[in-house]
């Protein structure tokens, strides 16, 4: 195992909950202790759905929020202090959920691109864009166009190109591929594959979709209401899932074949509001 | 019997002074107490032809040009308006997909189905009194599985959670007995075990109920757990239509054939085999 | 918007779509329409809009132009002609002469160019500056927003009309302090605007990505947010230009504003209504000049909004 690019050791993030009155009365545990480590080269998901604090994780990986407790290392270094700095920002990058959202309607794709390019010259940062274009497989042309003129596919690919132009190590992709119709994210998939092969890159793989992580991702995290219940080999945790939760949310998951009907554990589904993941396990039990 | 039936319906929308013709001669039939599948991907057509039997499309800037659909042997886009009316809404009812913007906030949930009892209840000449619409409202939260539907009566849409929401918009939709579900990609917008649930309870209920569902959906998964029949659009035209399991097993077209293998499998990497290459995987492949 | 003009479509449309053949489906490609056709589209489509345009157009063509176009330049002065007080519209005279034989329809020309001066002035001064702020609330939030939006509320709160009056008594009342005076109140609008528009796009996506690749403030203040408020600006902005126009004209009305023989529509308002019902045309004339300079920017506004709103659908 080649040394971990990434940990998160203990890591945690909880926001105040304030009275009307702006006094203190408690604190919502976003993410609650959690801890993981992605290998140089790896693709570890995160799996959770909404409220399961993988944005947050996403976030506080950016910069964009600090941990309450806890650490992330990058490269066996502390990022607090040096997450906000360029340096930094050049190592680590994010791809956004909804690529209508996260390019400005009123730049074009070059002018998108080229944001984190400001330090070179016109021309260099012509072909840095062409270059960068070609990576994801788009026309040189399209640094012309405009966001509203490309396809939601393309679009991601262009996010992508962009999160690319600082040659980071480590990927963000937080749901990348879920505002997207299934053959389109069949090939976004594809070319984040053939990327990632290229350049050796590592990716934090956030999604829902636990169908995609299964072919995505090498190593798997299941996050429950801020915490990790269960993390392990991809393989391993779809074909024997140890916590309440993970069987639930594989029972979840709409299917189109026989063989995959038989992998989904038979649980009950539950009714109404979600429990906690230890009153889940009780109800399992029972 | 057949229930719903369409005809060559073909619809063309203008925009900017250029007319795109949006459905080429879709025909479909919906049995009385079946469960059809319309599934197709964005631009394939199955949002307008679903608003085309719901009298939803706004002309301009659409336009039917051709085509009929009959709704137990009547043609609803010759009928008089009134009696149009009288059928949406009654006999066949729609769950709308989204549960934030369908709901209005500023009313309870019992205020708005009651409203919507009332129109019903006086389009088809029915005599019910408040207290008669109130045990009907009771009844129908009820019906939807609802712990304490007096209380939900009584909530507003934002004391709610995303999944009981959807279960008031298919509650909406049962108010006036209907013999018709048209169900537009419900659950999408809620997480994988809320949608599970979700699915789950519009099966129940249009097995106990003897209703027929038309899903519109572009989930395979969902495809193959609701539904015993199924029509795939794609550019506006059905492409395919077979029942489910024979879709999944043989697919005729190669737009089928393609969109199946471009589905991500629980079971682990088929995603990326359509370029020949295996993803990059850690764990074993079963 | 000038650099998005009607780019030549066939040429990026020809190109090579070079999306792989990864799999055999293709991706839908959206409609190629240029923004600027289909914003056209929509403006050329909608004849308020386009009226307004052509208002606002002759009006300024007709203020610029005024010393070539009008009949009778030199009557703009204190020029006095008793032979031709209050002649009724004709056609040496189209609006007809003031109580002292000037040529109102020259006046009224004059008095347009004070109007749209007024209006560019205290705009151009009220725009930036509130925009400024508003960008810099919106955006750093925390002390900074509660300073300028709690001066944004005071200034507010003033009494406009209290206030100009005040600044009249202590300076003598000319048209420079009136414009200084509702610049100084006029800028909050558009602060308040800006400010609620910054903090709608502070949480977008695309901002959140700008940082996320380390550009500077600067950059996300005034290459990423503020694009995005261009067109509610200019939709405020056309809009503005009308109210001003009207409240400039209602405080030389009042006789705080440009001070005679300086030839105001306010002014000549006023001044006509000495001579009112008779010699009817001294007030009406100017008062419709008022009254079509502040309905063509109003038009114009609306049918800017319409233009823009198509880059608004994604």
């Amino acid at each position: 195992m080649t040394r971990p690019l990434l940990e998160a050791v203990n890591l945690a993030k909880h926001y105040p909950v304030k009275s009307p009155l702006g006094f203190k009365t408690g604190a919502v545990r976003a993410v609650d202790g959690v801890s993981f480590s992605i290998p140089e080269g790896g693709i570890y998901g995160l799996a959770g759905e909404s409220g399961s604090g993988k944005s947050t994780i996403a976030r506080m990986i950016m910069g964009l929020t600090t941990p309450t407790s806890g650490a992330l290392l990058l490269g066996g270094r502390d990022i607090a202090g040096q997450a906000g700095r360029r340096a930094y920002r050049s190592k680590v990058q994010m791809v956004f959920q909804n690529p209508g959202s996260s390019l400005n309607p009123r730049r074009s794709i070059g002018q998108s691109i080229a944001v984190p390019l400001s330090g070179l010259s016109r021309r260099a940062r012509a072909a840095r864009i062409d270059e960068l274009l070609g990576m994801v497989q788009l026309p040189a042309s399209y640094a012309r166009r405009y966001p509203h003129e490309l396809s939601g596919g393309q679009r991601q690919r262009v996010a992508i190109a962009r999160a690319l132009a600082c040659a980071p190590r480590l990927l963000v992709l937080d749901e990348p591929t879920s505002a997207l119709d299934v053959s389109v994210q069949a090939k976004i998939i594809d070319l984040l594959t053939e990327l990632g092969r290229e350049l050796n890159l590592t990716f934090l793989f956030i999604s829902h979709d636990l169908s995609l992580m299964r072919n995505f991702a090498e190593e798997v995290g299941v996050l429950y209401l801020g915490k990790l219940v269960e993390t392990g080999p991809t393989a391993e945790v779809f074909a024997r899932p140890r916590h309440a939760y993970t069987r639930l949310l594989l029972a979840s998951v709409p299917v189109i074949s026989d063989e995959e009907a038989a992998l989904r554990p038979q649980v009950p589904l539950i009714d109404g509001e979600m429990p906690t993941a230890e009153q889940l396990i009780a109800m399992e039990q029972r | 019997m057949t229930l719903l039936s369409v005809r060559d319906l073909s619809v063309s929308f203008t925009t900017y002074g250029r007319t795109t013709q949006v459905l080429h001669d879709v025909s479909l039939d919906v049995p009385a107490c079946s469960q059809i599948a319309l599934v197709g991907e964005s631009g394939s057509g199955k949002s307008v032809t679903m608003k085309a039997i719901m009298g939803l499309l706004s002309t301009p800037p659409a336009r039917i040009n051709s085509g009929q659909i009959f709704y137990d042997g009547e043609d609803l886009l010759t009928m008089p308006p009134a009696r149009r009316m009288a059928l949406r809404g009654t006999a066949m009812s729609m769950v709308f997909q989204d549960p934030m913007s369908s709901l209005n906030p500023v009313f309870t949930i019992g205020d708005q189905l009651g409203t919507i009892l009332k129109y019903a209840d006086r389009r088809l000449g029915r005599q019910r009194g408040r207290a008669g619409r109130r045990a009907r409202v009771a009844e129908v939260l009820a019906q939807v599985r609802m712990r304490e539907p007096e209380r939900v009566a009584g909530s507003y849409p934002m004391q709610l959670s995303g999944g009981m929401r959807q279960r008031v918009l298919i509650a909406m939709a049962l108010l006036s007995e209907p013999t018709l579900l048209i169900a537009d990609e419900p659950g999408t917008a809620l997480d994988v075990t809320t949608q599970a649930q979700i699915l789950k309870l519009l099966k129940d209920l249009v097995e106990a109920k003897d209703l027929a569902l038309l899903m519109i959906t572009h989930n395979l998964g969902v495809v193959r757990e609701t539904s015993s029949y199924v029509y795939v659009m794609h550019k506006g035209r059905v492409v395919e239509e077979a029942p489910t399991e024979r879709l999944f097993a043989a697919p005729a077209e190669q737009y089928t054939r393609d969109l199946i293998a471009a589905v991500p499998r629980l079971t682990g990497p088929a995603l990326t085999a359509a370029t020949g290459e295996a993803a990059r995987q850690g764990g074993g492949a079963p | 918007m000038a650099t998005r003009s009607l780019r030549e479509e066939p040429a990026a449309g020809a190109a090579p779509d070079a999306e792989p053949p990864v799999t055999t489906l293709p991706e839908a490609e959206p409609e190629r329409l240029s923004a600027a056709y289909q914003s056209w589209y929509r403006f050329s489509r909608n004849p308020t809009a386009v009226i307004g345009a052509a208002i606002v157009v002759i009006c300024i063509l007709a203020a610029v132009l005024a010393p070539l176009i009008t009949p009778y330049p030199s009557h703009v002065g204190a020029v006095v002609d008793f032979r031709a007080r209050h002649l009724p519209p004709s056609w040496e005279h189209w609006m007809g002469t003031d109580n002292v034989g000037r040529d109102i329809l020259t006046r009224v020309v004059y008095g347009m160019r004070i109007s749209l001066l007024l209006a560019f002035v205290v705009l151009g001064v009220a725009v930036p500056v509130g925009t400024l702020l508003g960008l810099a609330a919106g955006y750093f939030g925390g002390w900074v927003e509660v300073v300028i939006m709690r001066l944004t509320d005071i200034a507010l709160a003033i009494p406009g009309l209290v206030l100009l009056m005040a600044v009249a008594t202590v300076f003598s009342p000319n048209l420079l302090t009136t414009m200084l005076a509702l610049a100084a109140l006029w800028w909050t609008w558009h602060a308040r605007l800006i400010y609620a528009i910054t903090r709608q796009l502070r949480s977008q996506e695309f901002v959140e990505a700008a940082e996320t690749l380390g550009a500077s403030t600067f950059h996300i203040l005034f290459r990423e947010i503020l694009p995005n408020c261009v067109s509610a600006l200019a939709v405020k902005t056309s809009l503005d230009c009308g109210f001003v126009i009207l409240t400039g004209a209602a405080l030389s009305f009042l006789g705080l504003g440009a001070q005679p023989p300086m030839p105001d529509l306010g002014t000549m308002v006023a001044g006509g209504t000495n001579y009112l019902p008779d010699y009817w045309w001294g007030s009406v004339m100017p008062g419709c000049a008022v009254l079509v300079i502040a309905l063509g920017f109003n038009l114009l506004g609306d049918g800017l909004r319409d233009l823009f709103d198509v880059q608004e659908i994604r």
